[in-house]
């Protein structure tokens, strides 16, 4: 099996379903001969052609209010948006109008996109090349939100994104686009929308977490098992619809629960799910549910790492969780 | 096939939609009722008949529906009052296999292209056979069989969406036009210019459809552009265009079947903008009278554009005072049934709200569905 990493495993994912389906069209900023600033579509403008990996205008509202009116006709748009930083001008047109088409018309023309876009920071990339807004996707009725961690799931996951009959968000956390690297198996699988993995089991605390915060949550962990606590790893994989059962069954078991994400705190996703949890499976728990997150403030430039919620802001809150 | 386009008109004019004995303005039909050989469409006798009731059907609607509007028995209404011959001579200019993307005015053109009178009706009322299941405010309806898109009312998101359609069947070699309705206030807004700008690039077959009705609720065309007109924007995009006289239907009808044909012969898109005047206010929730005065209204009623071609029809000895008692009397008719089947038609089922946000409804939408249905109803529906 091939050694990928995520960059190229997304390549293959979007290589394969452009030859098994001719609607699927790629288009945005870039994405055509030099194959996107981080080369996600790199050789597809080669194989495909320019009506189907297409050099847009820099338009983002331009990009998705087109590849709106390509899916009412019955293509499949895959349109990349350089920097989810960068989404905001198209914003209208995916929660007004792509999120709504299917409801609003009583079914007559739904509307399918995958917007595939690189989210988070750690790059050097500061303010405006670094941010994480899942939370502003999840919370339009309408869209579905994925964000993988790891070149397998990937590939998977934008297979069953383009097949998928609802509009996707397609976040690709730009920080591991190409640290992450894993067996990619050739041709045709699926990693199904809306399952999380249990990446480690584990009995004293859950670490619910995704993307590239997914590496500091298991270096925090590592940790942490050498001071004897035993941390269960989920990886959501797919944001919404959340896999609400897989988080329940397992803080049923713990009674612990540490939520980890980028975005700054304040109705991030990490509040959603605690609150969820506190719904299903209050009784359950041993300690307040944890959020290591974000700050509420713009995504810094020089202190960046001390923004992130890395492994060295993880580890005492499982500590400190584990001994509540 | 030739095309009219606007010469750059002088810098500093206005755009009023007033300026219809501009030199670069399509007119057909004159004063005393003939029409211009120079720019006539040659439309059948039977077709222009039909044009004229069904610009009656548009106008009597209108009026019902503000009365039904006052009288609570619908929620709000938003009409195409001293437009109609804009929006149903466009219609009527498009070909089986083109498409429509509307703004919120055209439902005279949704019942051209063959959206029944009681499915428009059942929109109003919100009333569980409205194609759009009573999701949204009266005037926010859909009809795919007649290639008519979904309304919705953030302002200009049609446009790219219209560019975006036209796009993929250029790709996939089909024949087919997208017109896109919009009005002058429209193109101050980013999708007007993301549109046209990726239509120019792209050549899409496009017509982007200017309804220059003087107002935007209440601002006027001087507040939207310092351009001498909105067709001439299309200049900057390497794109074609052309105003007409809006309240001359034949007008109109020539220019947007020119503007297809042009559109649909791989040239790309075209701007038309069609010279109206919107002699309600902007909807039932708005009055005019705190922003414009009766007479610039009283004006345009002069040149009402249903009086035109009614004047048109006396002159060809097509219409007579019977059969505009008979229309009116089947019009009204025709309106009285659709309100008295829609009134009665229940509203949607509880669960539909949660249909349709997605395909499948996931297990959030099937838990707070059953809380609904579990917990106590609201009162006042």
């Amino acid at each position: 099996m091939p050694q990928m990493n995520m960059v190229q495993a997304i390549n293959d994912g979007l290589r394969h379903e452009m030859k098994r389906d001719d609607r699927v069209v790629v288009l945005g900023e870039d994405v055509g001969k030099v194959g996107g600033v981080f080369r996600v579509t790199q050789g597809l403008f080669d194989e495909f052609g320019d009506d189907r990996v297409i050099d847009t205008p820099l338009s983002e509202g331009g990009i998705i209010g087109t590849a709106i009116g390509m899916a009412l006709y019955g293509l499949v748009p895959v349109p990349e948006i350089q920097f989810a930083d960068f989404i905001f001008p198209a914003y209208d047109q995916i929660v007004s109008e792509l999120a709504k088409f299917r409801y609003r018309s009583g079914g007559e023309y739904p509307a399918k996109l995958v917007i595939r876009t690189p989210v988070g920071g750690g790059i050097r990339g500061g303010h405006y090349h670094s941010q994480s807004p899942e939370s502003q996707f999840i919370h339009v009725a309408g869209l579905k939100v994925v964000c993988p961690s790891n070149p397998y799931d990937a590939k998977g996951l934008l297979l069953s994104s383009i097949r998928d009959p609802d509009p996707v968000m397609f976040f690709e956390p730009k920080r591991i686009y190409r640290a992450a690297k894993g067996d990619v198996p050739e041709g045709d699988y699926t990693i199904p929308i809306g399952k999380a993995a249990v990446v480690r089991e584990g009995q004293h605390v859950t670490i619910v977490v995704w993307g590239a915060m997914l590496y500091e949550a298991i270096a925090a962990a590592d940790e942490a098992k050498a001071q004897g606590i035993d941390c269960e790893i989920i990886d959501l994989r797919t944001l919404w619809p959340l896999d609400i059962d897989t988080i329940i069954e397992s803080v049923k078991k713990t009674g612990r629960v540490v939520v980890v994400h980028e975005a700054p705190k304040t109705c991030g996703f990490g509040g959603e799910i605690v609150a969820l949890i506190n719904e299903k499976a209050f009784l359950n728990l041993e300690a307040p549910p944890v959020r290591v997150t974000g700050f509420d403030t713009p995504f810094p430039y020089t202190l960046e790492m001390e923004y992130l919620p890395l492994a060295h802001r993880i580890l005492p809150a499982i500590v400190e969780t584990a001994r509540y | 096939m030739a095309v009219q386009t606007t010469p750059p008109a002088a810098p500093g004019g206005s755009a009023s939609p007033t300026n219809t004995s501009d030199p670069d303005v399509v007119r057909v039909l004159r004063d005393d009722g003939s029409l211009d050989p120079a720019f006539d469409p040659h439309i059948e006798p039977d077709a222009v008949v039909a044009l004229y009731k069904h610009l009656v059907l548009v106008r009597m609607l209108d009026e019902r529906l503000v009365t039904l509007q006052r009288q609570g028995r619908i929620g709000f209404h938003i009409g195409s009052l001293g437009e109609e011959a804009a929006i149903i001579g466009s219609a009527a200019a498009a070909r089986d296999n083109d498409w429509l993307f509307p703004c919120y005015r055209e439902f005279g053109a949704a019942l051209w292209r063959g959206m029944t009178l009681q499915s428009y009706m059942n929109n109003m009322f919100g009333n569980s056979a409205d194609p759009a299941k009573g999701r949204q405010m009266p005037d926010h309806y859909t009809c795919r069989a007649a290639k008519f898109g979904s309304i919705s009312s953030p302002i200009g998101t049609q446009i790219t969406q219209a560019v975006g359609f036209a796009w993929a069947a250029k790709m996939k070699k089909e024949d087919l036009a997208t017109v896109v309705y919009f009005g002058e206030g429209a193109t101050s807004s980013s999708e007007f210019h993301n549109g046209m700008n990726f239509a120019g690039v792209f050549k899409t077959p496009t017509v982007f459809f200017c309804r220059n009705n003087g107002w935007a609720i209440s601002v006027p065309v001087e507040r939207q552009t310092a351009s001498s007109s909105f067709a001439i924007k299309g200049v900057a995009y390497g794109i074609p265009g052309v105003r007409c006289d809006g309240n001359d239907i034949f007008a109109v009808y020539k220019v947007t079947r020119d503007a297809i044909a042009h559109a649909a012969a791989g040239k790309g898109p075209m701007i038309v903008e069609a010279m109206t005047y919107r002699l309600s206010g902007h909807s039932t929730s708005d009055d005019p009278k705190a922003y414009r005065k009766e007479g610039e209204v009283e004006q345009w009623k002069q040149r009402d554009p249903i009086a035109r071609l009614l004047k048109h029809l006396q002159l060809k000895k097509l219409w007579d005072d019977d059969k505009q008692k008979a229309l009116e009397a089947h019009v009204e008719g025709g309106i009285k049934e659709a309100v008295s089947v829609a009134e009665k038609t229940p509203p949607p089922a509880l669960e539909t709200m949660f249909e349709d946000v997605f395909a499948d409804p996931p297990w959030h939408l099937q838990e707070q569905r059953a809380a609904l249905l579990a917990g106590p109803r609201a009162k006042g529906h």
